[in-house]
C-alpha cells in the first residue's frame, strides 16, 4: 500500500463562533483525482484552502508527501511548491505577462535563471495550449484562457497536488470545455488532483473517488458510480436532485 | 488703460536685471527643499504603509495616530513648533531642517494614506495567488501587490507631492530664503511687485515639469488592454 500524497486528519476549522469544518478525514493517493461536491457553505473550499494552509486550520493535521503542513515549524513557502493552487477567479498578476505569471516564483523562490525560469514557464503553457500567448497579458485573454494559464502557473512549480477550487464556476459557459479538456489531460498525464467544482459530467467522467460534504463533514464518498447512481445517505441524494433539476 | 505703467510696476526690465541673482538663488533653495522633501516623505509614507499592511495591532495604532494628527495639523504649525520649541528641548535646528522635516512628516502622512488605500484595493486573490507559489510575504508585497497598488496612486500621490512642494513657501516664516520670500521682500525693497512675477515665473519653470512627470507616469503605468 503506497503512502497518500495527501493526508488530512481530524481537521477543524472555524470562524470565530462558526465551526465551518467539523472533523475532516482524507487521504488522496498519487495519480488520484478527488472530487468534492456539496451545497455553498458546507466547507469544501475551506478544507482546500486548509491544504496550503491559505487559511489556518483550528486543529487536526495535513500531511503532503508525508510533510507535515500543520506544524508550526514547517517550512510553509517550500512546501506550498508541492501544492498547486488553481483559484476560481484565476487570481493571475495583472501587471505582468503571462509568462511573468507563470515563472515568477520560479525565479523569486526557486531561484532559476531568467532562462531556465522561461523555458520551464513556456513547458507549462505548452501544456495547457497557451505558447502563443506567453507574451500577452492577462486582460488580454478570455477567462478560459486565464485559467488555463492559472494552471500553467501551480503546474511550473511541479507540484505534487494541485488543487482546484471551483475552477470553472467563473467562466462562460462555452469556455469550460477548454479547461475541463486541460484538467482531463493533466488526469491522464499522472497528476493528483483534488476538484471542487459543481461540474457533475467531468467528475463522472474523469473522477476516480468523490467525496460529498454537507455541514462541514464529509457525508458520503465512494467512486463516481456509487455516488452518482446509487447514493445511499438522504442528503446526497436530495443535493444530486436539485442539481440535475438545475442542468434539465 | 494705462499699459505703460503696467509694465513698469509689473514687468520692469531694470529691476528684474537687478534682482534676478536673487530670486535664482530661491530657486534653487526651493528645488533643493522640493527634493529632500518629496523624496523623504514618499520614503517614509510608503514605508509606514507597508508596515501597516503587517497588521500589527500596536504598530497600527501608531500609524493611524501619526496619519491623523499630521493631515490635521496646518504644516505651518509644525514648521514653527520645529524652530522655535525645539530650541528649548536643546534640539536646534536650521530654518531649511526645519521645513525639510517638517513638510516630510505631513508628506509622509498623506501618503501612508494614499498607498494603504492602494495596498488595500488590490484584491486580496493576488496575494493569496502569490503566496500559494510559496512566495514570502515580502515577496508577495514587492512583486505582486505594491507594483499593482502603486498604478492606483501615481494620481493623488503627484497631487500630494506638487503641493507640499508649493508649500516649502512656509518656510518663509522661519526665514528661510526660498523663491517666494525672496521674491517678497525683493518687492519691498525695490518698491516694484516685478520681482513677485520673476517669483511666479520661477515657480512655473519649477513645478510645470514635475505636473508633466505625473501625468506621464499615470500613462506609464496604465494597464496593458
Amino acid at each position: 500500500m503506497q503512502s497518500p500524497i495527501l493526508k488530512i486528519t481530524g481537521l477543524h476549522k472555524s470562524f470565530g463562533d462558526n465551526e465551518v469544518l467539523k472533523g475532516i478525514d482524507l487521504s488522496v493517493n498519487k495519480g488520484q483525482l478527488l472530487f468534492m461536491i456539496g451545497p455553498s457553505g458546507s466547507g469544501k473550499s475551506t478544507l482546500l484552502r486548509c491544504c496550503n494552509r491559505l487559511e489556518e486550520p483550528s486543529a487536526g493535521t495535513i500531511l503532503v508527501d508525508g510533510e507535515d503542513l500543520t506544524a508550526p515549524a514547517a517550512d510553509l513557502n517550500r512546501i506550498r511548491q508541492n501544492i498547486g493552487m488553481v483559484f476560481q477567479h484565476f487570481n493571475l498578476y495583472r501587471h505582468m505577462s503571462v509568462l511573468d505569471n507563470v515563472s515568477l516564483a520560479l525565479r523569486k523562490v526557486q531561484k532559476l535563471s531568467k532562462d531556465q525560469a522561461n523555458e520551464r514557464g513556456l513547458d507549462a503553457l505548452k501544456r495547457v495550449g497557451l505558447l502563443d500567448k506567453a507574451k500577452a497579458f492577462p486582460d488580454q485573454l478570455s477567462g478560459g484562457q486565464q485559467q488555463r494559464v492559472g494552471i500553467a502557473r501551480s503546474l511550473a512549480l511541479r507540484p505534487k497536488v494541485v488543487l482546484f477550487d471551483e475552477p470553472t464556476s467563473a467562466l462562460d459557459p462555452e469556455l469550460v470545455g477548454d479547461v475541463l479538456k486541460v484538467m482531463r489531460e493533466l488526469k491522464d498525464d499522472g497528476m493528483t488532483m483534488v476538484v471542487v467544482s459543481h461540474e457533475m459530467g467531468f467528475a463522472r467522467a474523469a473522477a476516480d473517488h468523490v467525496v460529498f460534504m454537507d455541514a462541514g463533514l464529509i457525508v458520503e464518498q465512494g467512486t463516481p458510480q456509487q455516488i452518482f447512481g446509487a447514493p445511499t445517505q438522504p442528503r446526497t441524494q436530495a443535493f444530486l436532485a436539485r442539481m440535475s433539476e438545475h442542468s434539465a | 488703460m494705462d499699459l505703460k505703467a503696467l509694465v513698469f510696476s509689473f514687468f520692469n526690465l531694470e529691476i528684474a536685471w537687478e534682482y534676478l541673482p536673487d530670486i535664482l538663488k530661491g530657486m534653487v533653495v526651493t528645488v533643493e527643499l522640493g527634493i529632500v522633501v518629496a523624496v523623504t516623505g514618499l520614503f517614509f509614507g510608503m514605508l509606514l504603509a507597508v508596515l501597516r499592511a503587517l497588521q500589527l495591532k500596536p504598530v497600527n495604532f501608531f500609524i493611524i495616530c501619526f496619519a491623523d494628527i499630521m493631515r490635521a495639523l496646518p504644516p505651518l504649525v509644525v514648521i514653527m513648533m520645529l524652530f522655535f520649541a525645539f530650541p528649548y528641548i536643546q534640539v536646534s535646528m536650521s530654518a531649511f531642517t526645519a521645513t525639510w522635516i517638517a513638510l516630510s512628516l505631513v508628506l509622509a502622512a498623506f501618503v501612508e494614506e494614499i498607498c494603504w488605500a492602494g495596498i488595500v484595493s488590490v484584491p486580496k486573490g493576488q496575494s493569496e495567488a502569490a503566496r500559494s507559489t510559496g512566495l514570502n510575504w515580502l515577496q508577495s508585497m514587492l512583486y505582486v501587490v505594491l507594483p499593482q497598488a502603486v498604478r492606483l496612486t501615481v494620481a493623488p500621490l503627484t497631487n500630494r507631492v506638487i503641493a507640499i512642494t508649493k508649500s516649502t513657501a512656509l518656510g518663509s516664516v522661519v526665514g528661510l530664503s526660498e523663491v517666494l520670500s525672496n521674491s517678497q521682500s525683493a518687492m519691498s525693497n525695490s518698491g516694484n511687485a516685478t520681482p513677485l512675477m520673476m517669483g511666479a515665473i520661477g515657480c512655473l519653470i519649477i513645478f510645470i515639469p514635475v505636473v508633466i512627470l505625473g501625468r506621464w507616469t499615470e500613462t506609464r503605468f496604465r494597464w496593458k488592454q
